[in-house]
């Protein structure tokens, strides 16, 4: 049986942690994901979830528990936006290279200074790099979905996973959406058994001090130095898009919902001009696309849904043969340009045959993001002619500045 | 493809902190929900709300899926809590030619008569009062202005909505505010031409 209602972002992701069976929760409350965490304590303290939850007294100590509980084998979530995560970086780096499976939401909220409680992608675009998994929803719906396969897909590749959703856009605003019954996600999600659980009947030494060089462990079997671990993470973290493919067509024949692990694609078929966004921003994009589609303009726009591990041959494939490519984010790479532009733009130069591309940052702190806008932008970008130069392709365009 | 703008409902509601304008919304984003309308997105807006000041939640409603879900600019109808937002707040800014203006007045219509735009006035603080509820509270009742006035969901769905969302705060009470402000409200249809024509 299905249970539909109309909730809030956070709530919808708190539901969706309690049907995942999380085992332990620390967090501690950041705008705008608080609701999130309170929903998640009241559902523990009514005794209508059954997990621990644990408070503590800031962001770092809040994933430093999660990596314990992971550590004895429980199944555990924390969440947090902005600020909050930067807290938490070194723990990052720590869960990833420890490859302790758990799953976060990260409610997107731009970085201060100066302060902002409102929307962009910053906090999780400054932590790419930490060895974690990034996943981003557009949508309630996604939201639920994407948190319960995370938990799979962490546990599957033992690296942890980041479900990012908007801050306000969806974490604030209520739409409708459907939770699936407990029982179809107990069989979707089976109970997390760790390997290397920490049990004093089985000493194991975890996250030693490694040596520059390779070295025989007690048994004399030759195991990796720092360098060869971390080779591991990245080859593992490559392989994990088809375990992330392979777990939603698995969900889709479950649950009927899916199909679009890695993008989203809408009108991309036979388009010679594609947008490239993450989150909320590229849906809201369609209506952008029908616009200039009846115009007689073969436009279309590709949500990427995954952004580590990076898809970059399934990206460079689909968009190699476009005309123009125009990709708009949330945040940058500061001092250089838009990092899910220069993602892309890696990614298409083997291919001889590559499209324009065009950068636009938009919608920093909140800074309204108006349709109309976003339509002036794209037609612009596909008028016949406008091709940048290098140095123009480099160079993001603003949008909606107000100085 | 998507509905076209232009058939999506967007309601602006304009309140007070703490005086329950989301709340509203969200019953309406239900009923509308209930009587198949597939895609509704309700946000507040997002700032630092205090108890008292004036804010804003915007709802959309639509058949399909609602994919932009960027502020509403020109909404069709505008929902004020308390009418001395009037004098604080440009509540039509943006609004349709034509569009409904739904306010808690206790003047009469005809003081907030204005050419352009349908506009639809009830007591409901008055009336709140009368169906047994706390002084000031009117977001149950301004939804049967709305309904009255808008005719989106019929008034049996609203009232369903209505007890589901204060199932612990006086449902009979709310449900019965939103009747009687349903059966007083008072419409003003838009005069062609001007206010002197």
């Amino acid at each position: 049986m299905n249970h539909k209602m109309i909730e809030s972002g956070n709530v919808a992701a708190a539901l969706a942690v309690r049907l995942a069976g999380a085992e332990v929760i620390a967090a501690y409350p950041i705008t705008p994901q608080t609701p999130l965490t309170e929903k998640l304590s009241q559902m523990i303290t009514r005794g209508e979830m059954d997990a621990e939850y644990v408070a503590v007294e800031s962001e770092h100590s809040a994933l430093a528990v999660c990596i314990g509980a992971a550590s004895a084998g429980s199944r555990s979530f924390t969440a947090t936006s902005s600020n909050g995560l930067l807290y938490m970086s070194e723990q990052l780096h720590w869960a990833a290279g420890a490859r302790l499976p758990m799953v976060m939401c990260v409610v997107n909220r731009g970085v201060g200074a100066p302060w902002s409680v409102w929307n962009d992608h910053q906090d999780a675009i400054s932590q790419r790099d930490a060895g974690w998994i990034q996943v981003f929803a557009k949508d309630h719906q996604e939201i639920v979905d994407m948190t319960l396969k995370a938990f799979r897909l962490a546990e599957l590749t033992h690296i942890p996973v980041m479900v990012n959703y908007d801050g306000y856009y969806l974490s604030h605003t209520y739409m409708p959406f459907e939770l699936p019954d407990a029982a179809d996600v107990k069989a979707f999600l089976p109970p997390y058994e760790y390997l290397h659980t920490l049990d004093p009947e089985r000493p194991e030494s975890l996250n030693t001090v490694t040596l520059p060089d390779a070295r025989h462990d007690v048994n004399g079997v030759k195991r990796g130095g720092y360098m060869d671990i971390r080779h591991n993470l990245h080859e593992e973290m490559r392989l994990a898009m088809e375990v992330w493919e392979e777990i939603d067509a698995d969900f889709q024949r479950r649950f009927g919902r899916g199909g679009a692990p890695i993008f989203d694609l809408y009108q991309c078929d036979d388009a010679e001009f594609v947008v490239v966004a993450m989150g909320t921003l590229a849906n809201q994009f369609r209506d952008v696309v029908d616009r200039l589609r009846h115009e007689g303009i073969k436009a279309g726009v590709l949500s990427l849904q995954m952004y580590r591990p990076f898809p970059s041959s399934h990206i460079a494939n689909l968009l190699q043969s476009a005309k123009g490519v125009m990709v708009f984010e949330k945040g940058l790479s500061y001092g250089n340009q838009g990092a899910l532009f220069a993602d892309l733009k890696s990614a298409l130069y083997p291919f001889p045959a590559r499209p324009t591309l065009h950068n636009f940052i938009t919608g920093l702190g909140g800074r309204e993001i108006r349709t109309e806008d976003l339509y002036q932008a794209v037609k612009t970008s596909c008028e016949p002619g406008n091709q940048s130069s290098p140095e123009q392709t480099d160079t993001p365009q603003w949008i909606g500045l107000q100085l | 493809m998507q509905q076209e703008p232009s058939r999506m409902i967007q309601i602006r509601w304009h309140g007070r902190g703490g005086q329950g304008a989301i709340t509203a919304a969200k019953v309406v984003a239900e009923a509308s929900f209930n009587t198949g309308f597939g895609g509704v997105a309700m946000a507040p807006t997002f700032g630092t709300e205090r108890r008292g000041a004036p804010v804003c939640t915007s709802l959309k409603i639509a058949k399909g899926k609602i994919y932009d879900l960027s502020p509403i600019v020109s909404p069709n109808i505008v929902v004020v809590l308390d009418h001395l937002i009037l004098n604080e707040v440009d509540v039509t800014a943006g609004l349709q030619p034509g569009g409904l203006l739904v306010i808690n007045s206790p003047n009469p219509v005809e003081t907030h008569a204005l050419p352009d735009f349908r506009v639809a006035v009830a007591n409901v603080t008055k009336l709140g009062i009368e169906a047994g509820l706390r002084k000031g509270i009117v977001n149950s009742g301004i939804i049967g202005v709305l309904g009255r006035a808008s005719g989106l969901v019929d008034l049996d769905t609203l009232a369903a909505c209505i007890a589901e969302e204060f199932r612990d705060r006086k449902p009979d009470e709310n449900v019965r505010a939103a009747r009687m402000s349903y059966a007083a409200t008072q419409i003003h249809e838009p005069t062609p031409g001007g206010p002197d024509a």
